[in-house]
């Protein structure tokens, strides 16, 4: 078997790609939902309806899409710039834990702030907070040569414990029955809704927006220009006179303050305080998101809303023909290898060799 | 002072850095194999799931406890010719790839146990392997044949890569695929090879946990040991005798935290002490970044005819 590069690719294929590899997924994952006895036509209805068919179901597939579009951008700044930022789920809990910290850990103590100023310091230093946890393991790699995705993930199981630790002593809210669960923000802090009655929280402005500034920092600035540079080959863009370590800094610092607001804004919008289970891997569906949107910032609304889509179908579809709904897990990874493998066929054919 | 005295001259302490050690060992020595083919497979983390979990299943379902570490290894084949295809057939990104067969194999066990055992709340059991107590040796005899099997696979694994034209093929393709294959030696089916038998191990020391330590299936049972394989064989620069030696050491503090964590009068917060392999993890790699002789042709693809 050898590839062979195609010498151009329509637009078309590469957005049909995803698409294609995304529905020949759900015809193989189809074997899962027989396995589990259950109707495959009625179970594949009742997630889509569950995650897109009523208002309710996008207000919380929306909901859901918040942290995920963050971590999806996280991902993409790092691994535009080949820097393989896993480590997400603790920048995203450090986030949250950074944002209660100020927004809620201050009262009694003296000072008394505007919301004015304190959401503004709350949201600094929880992008501080994620950007800091990044910028060890991005130096390691640049300085020492240390696989980036190894102390990522290590990081990852470092913080929670470090959560754990702190929701059980420091930081334990004394009124929450022994639960392990961090005092809460000030009412005043907290995100308003976007739609009446639900959970949609102003949050989704912040992703989309980001999301927009994402793209225009790749589009426009130099500092674009030099994330793309060094992601194709570090040692070339280092020979053509861009500064490579300052450039990884830089991409370590916005990945994971994106992913420190991610955690941020799931506190201020959603659930007040911090919990041990307020992220259901967030981090790591981010990772999969990024790549589902080809590493485009715009692509990763998309694909997170699409994401967020499935897994909130998925609950409302395991109560009702009682497929797990971990299904939802299994279609998203398998979603990620076949766009994969999708998108490398849009650059390259396969021929069969002997 | 006397306390660390204690737990040191007690036999059931070494008892228990040996058990900790076997899937580290295992699943070490399968990194060390793939890595050294030139190849990097993150999947472990997930193929040590679902090794764990098929073995279980298989085990449950009635078969013999080898033929559940059998089911176990044919697992970790699986997804290993998945990552083999994508890494070698296809030279998709190492990282994704593997990262993506983690997330998969993760949620196709998940999956998999809740469809079989659809309301059960308390894990179902399986009668798992026993101590081999009619051996002649101390601390071993407390062991498993699991962890003998892994304690001989090490001089076993250094015999093939050092002494068998296939061990310098394996080593060749890793190093210098180029000259490699100007010797006729094919890269792909090298390294396919290489990949498939080290995930074969991973999907092992996954099942050492449902069939040797334990006797059921949990989630999140792995916690981060396949991670801790990556990190080891770094700490090992790709050598099987050290890489026995870096689980012992590794398998040592953490048998060492769990005891001053019981030990009562722990001064600390418990997580902290949880948090110790993973920092020594950390710590390992930095230590041996600057020497380590990473194998030449690590993560990159090897495409024929391509420079």
């Amino acid at each position: 078997m050898r590839l062979e590069r195609r010498h151009e690719t329509s637009r078309a294929a590469l957005v049909l790609a995803p698409i294609g590899a995304v529905a020949f997924t759900m015809v193989v994952s189809a074997l899962l939902v027989l396995w589990a006895g259950a109707p495959v036509g009625r179970t594949y209805a009742l997630l889509l309806q569950g995650g897109f068919g009523s208002v309710f179901a996008w207000s919380e597939t929306l909901t859901r899409a918040i942290p995920l579009i963050l971590t999806g951008l996280a991902a993409t700044v790092a691994f535009k710039a080949r820097l393989f930022n896993i480590g997400a789920e603790g920048q995203l809990f450090a986030g949250a834990l950074a944002a209660v910290a100020v927004g809620g850990m201050h009262g009694g103590t003296g000072f008394e702030l505007s919301p004015w100023v304190l959401f503004p310091l709350m949201m600094l230093a929880a992008a501080v907070a994620g950007a800091l946890l990044l910028l060890g393991p991005a130096l390691m790699k640049n300085k020492l040569g240390v696989d980036e995705v190894v102390t990522t993930l290590l990081i990852n199981f470092i913080v929670l414990l470090g959560v754990s630790a702190l929701l059980d002593g420091p930081m334990k809210d004394p009124t929450a029955m022994g639960w392990p669960q961090s005092v809460s923000l000030q009412s005043d802090l907290e995100l308003g809704k976007l739609i009446a009655q639900t959970r949609v929280h102003t949050g989704l402005l912040w992703a989309v927006s980001l999301a927009v500034i994402v793209w225009a920092i790749f589009k426009y600035t130099v500092l674009g220009f030099d994330i793309r540079a060094v992601g194709a080959n570090a040692r070339a863009a280092a020979f053509a006179g861009v500064p490579v370590t300052r450039t990884v800094v830089m991409v370590a610092l916005l990945s994971g303050a994106l992913a420190g607001l991610a955690g941020a804004i799931e506190v201020a919008g959603r659930t007040s305080y911090v919990t041990l289970d307020m992220s259901p891997g967030y981090g790591y569906t981010g990772i999969v998101i990024a790549m589902l949107a080809g590493l485009h910032p715009l692509g990763v609304i998309a694909a997170g809303v699409f994401v967020a889509g499935v897994l909130v179908g998925a609950d409302t579809m395991s109560r009702a023909v009682g497929v797990p709904t971990y299904i939802a897990d299994v279609i998203v990874a398998a979603s990620l290898i076949a766009v994969l493998v999708a998108t490398l066929l849009t650059q390259y054919r396969v021929r069969m060799t002997k | 002072m006397t306390d660390l005295l204690d737990i040191l001259s007690n036999p059931a302490f070494w008892v228990a850095v040996l058990r900790i050690a076997t899937p580290l060992i295992l699943g070490t020595l399968g990194v060390l194999l793939c890595e050294r083919a030139g190849v990097l497979n993150l999947g472990i983390e997930g193929i040590m799931v679902a090794g764990a979990f098929t073995g279980w299943l298989a085990v449950y379902a009635g078969a013999p406890l080898w033929v559940g570490v059998g089911v176990a290894a044919l697992t970790g084949m699986v997804f290993g010719l998945l990552h083999a295809f994508l890494t070698v057939g296809l030279a998709l990104s190492q990282h994704v790839s593997g990262l993506g067969i983690t997330l998969l194999a993760t949620a196709l066990s998940y999956f998999g146990y809740r469809v079989s055992f659809p309301k059960v709340n308390t894990p179902p059991t399986i009668t798992p392997f026993a101590p081999m107590d009619w051996l002649p040796v101390p601390i071993l005899n407390a062991q498993t044949a699991l962890t003998l099997f892994a304690l001989l696979l090490v001089p076993a694994v250094g015999w093939v890569l050092y002494r068998t034209p296939l061990g310098l093929a394996l080593r060749m393709v890793g190093e210098n695929p180029q000259a490699a294959e100007s010797q006729g030696v094919s890269v792909a089916a090298t390294r396919t090879s290489a990949i498939v038998a080290g995930s074969a191990l991973m999907g092992m020391a996954g099942s050492f946990l449902t069939l040797s330590a334990f006797n059921a299936f949990f989630f999140n049972m792995v916690n981060g040991r396949g991670w801790i394989c990556v990190a080891l064989v770094v700490f090992a620069s790709w050598r099987p005798g050290k890489a026995l030696l870096g689980a012992l050491l590794f398998a040592f503090f953490d048998a060492l935290q769990l005891r001053l964590q019981q030990s009562g009068d722990a001064v600390l917060p418990y997580q902290l002490y949880l948090m110790l392999p993973y920092l020594l993890s950390i710590l390992a790699l930095v230590l041996v970044a600057r020497k380590a002789s990473y194998p030449q042709a690590l993560m990159k693809p090897y495409r024929k005819g391509e420079r």
